[in-house]
């Protein structure tokens, strides 16, 4: 037992250089601003630019706005799969794992291709832009959101709330709202910072919707300012750990309404 | 009443990915070269491609890099996962993995490129102390973060966590009393993972790696931050050619993109076929 567990120990460590190693690097290089001292500068630099105040505003909303439309989309229609349509949710998952199918390169293609000419030519203002790209980013965070939706739902009695709501009177958003949504509010939670993760940092609907995001504003930094650019890396990677943080936080909360995968 | 909502708000989903799908298929019956054709809209993406050699190569490059490390991701994600739920290592070893993975499985993109250079680009990290010490330095021994070597090494960075994000519960799932049977009829570790626990195993493993397949296929932001643009896979192709540098002429586009569909679609259905098989066992 001690000879196969020293080689548990063995790939353990090979998988931890593999994850630490770039991170280390990266932190390394991000502090090297100044020749052959540790700075902060190229932080600084990053911190102050406005572009990236306005572009992680922006991202930042975006993120928001995904978050609200694809909870208000889901969540209501898992809960009806569960409660009345049990036999249609073969469909539902597959309509999820359309997201996976359509790589958003090509997402963003058709959505160029439909909506920039008319008779459907809400791309030319920045607010049909900025609506498709909720949109599209809606889209990508389904699958993610409905897993995790779906795991709270089986984790709870749904039928007998539903009844016991309906035999106090409540009426349907009543039974949303405050017995519903409140039961699953882990897994939307969970379902919520995945979303966000995956939308702060996005690049390419962002780039060809031609949106002030934040994902292109890395790229873009990427080609012309070496160090800047790891101190940002350092910085969107800081934000996905406090999500996946915040979604184990919540996972011990209560126990067994967690998704985290997501995939 | 909420119902009338319900279902226009599962319509507007569709409506979402119809649109798409319109948008490709559209393209395809707008595309000259295919008026001839009138009708055979599913072949046509094929032979614009075989017209045009360096679309070819990118489908197959796309699929190589795609392949190679969605097995490199898939043996070091199972062999980890492995570890922690069946080689004897402590509690927290398994959740800190797992926290790991969990953000790891999200650190793609932009960001991770920057990683890669950072660390094994001519300037980085790791290049710089292996140089110092060992006095090798393997840019002269021709590596480049840039090439398709460097490229599936940074794959393989987002790859492996999702493998052991999926296959743990399914590790999970070999019940203990599957191995004491075996045991009882005489069977060693070897005959119990030959003939138990690897024909079992072997639809998630499977599935999981087509997934993987299907992640790295999809990859835009990765690749064109690691290099520009300049490295020929089927994304970048479609990515430059929205943005108008090369070929212009939309209906290849669509073709392209069409023809990723496709091999998405595919892999994706051998995806949905496996998981139903390796429900039998692993039913939760």
């Amino acid at each position: 037992m001690t000879k196969s567990s020293l080689v548990s120990w063995l790939i353990l460590l090979i998988g931890f250089l593999y994850f630490f190693v770039p991170l280390i690097g990266t932190l390394d290089f991000s502090l090297r601003l100044v020749k052959d001292q540790i700075t902060l500068q190229a932080y600084v630099n990053v911190l102050t630019t406005p572009r990236f105040q306005n572009t992680f505003t922006f991202s930042f909303m975006a993120a928001l706005l995904t978050i609200v439309v694809a909870t208000l989309l889901v969540a209501p229609t898992a809960y009806w799969v569960h409660l009345k349509l049990p036999q249609i949710r073969p469909l539902i998952e597959f309509v999820t794992l359309l997201t996976f199918v359509v790589p958003a390169i090509v997402l963003v293609f058709g959505l160029i291709r439909v909506y920039a000419r008319p008779p459907l030519s809400i791309l030319e203002s920045d607010l049909g832009a900025n609506f498709l790209l909720i949109m599209a980013y809606t889209a990508l965070a389904l699958a993610a959101m409905y897993r995790s939706v779906d795991v709270g739902l089986r984790a709870i009695d749904v039928r007998t709330l539903t009844e016991a709501a309906q035999s106090l009177g409540a009426g349907w958003s009543t039974i949303l709202f405050q017995v519903i949504f409140p039961n699953l509010r882990v897994a939307l939670l969970s379902g919520a910072f995945i979303t966000f993760a995956m939308v702060i940092g996005e690049f390419t609907i962002a780039t060809f919707l031609a949106r002030p995001a934040f994902g292109p504003y890395m790229a873009n930094v990427g080609q012309t300012r070496p160090y800047e650019s790891t101190a940002l890396t350092i910085i969107s990677l800081s934000l996905t750990w406090a999500c996946i943080g915040a979604i184990q936080l919540l996972g011990r909360g209560a126990r067994g309404q967690i998704a985290g995968t997501g995939q | 009443m909420i119902g009338s909502v319900q279902d226009k708000q599962g319509n507007f989903t569709l409506d979402n990915f119809r649109n798409v799908f319109q948008g490709v298929s559209l393209g395809v019956l707008a595309t000259p070269s295919e008026a001839n054709l009138f009708g055979l809209s599913i072949p046509l993406p094929f032979t614009v491609d075989f017209q045009s050699n360096s679309i070819v190569s990118a489908y197959i490059l796309s699929i190589q890099l795609s392949v190679t490390t969605a097995l490199l991701g898939g043996i070091l994600g199972f062999l980890l996962a492995y570890a922690v739920v069946l080689g004897g290592l402590p509690r927290f070893a398994r959740s800190a993995l797992l926290t790991f993975s969990g953000v790891a499985s999200y650190f793609s993109g932009v960001p991770l490129a920057f990683a890669f250079i950072a660390t094994l680009g001519r300037l980085g990290f790791v290049t710089a102390l292996i140089r110092n010490v060992f006095g090798f330095d393997f840019y002269q021994a021709g590596f480049s973060i840039l090439s398709l070597t460097g490229l599936i090494l940074t794959y393989t960075y987002f790859q492996f966590p999702l493998m052991v994000l999926i296959i743990t519960p399914a590790l999970d799932g070999l019940k203990k009393e599957w191995r004491e049977a075996a045991e009882n009829l005489g069977a060693s570790n070897t005959e119990y993972w030959r003939h138990v626990a690897f024909p079992i195993l072997l639809p998630s493993i499977l599935g999981t790696m087509i997934l993987l397949f299907s992640n790295a296929f999809g990859a835009v932001a990765t690749p064109y931050a690691l290099t520009g643009g300049n490295f020929q896979l089927a994304t970048i192709l479609i990515f430059r050619q929205i943005r108008g540098e090369v070929l212009q002429d939309p209906g290849l586009g669509y073709a392209v993109s069409l023809g990723m569909v496709v091999v998405m679609a595919l892999s994706l259905t051998l995806y949905y076929w496996l998981q139903r098989r390796s429900e039998r066992w692993l039913k939760r």
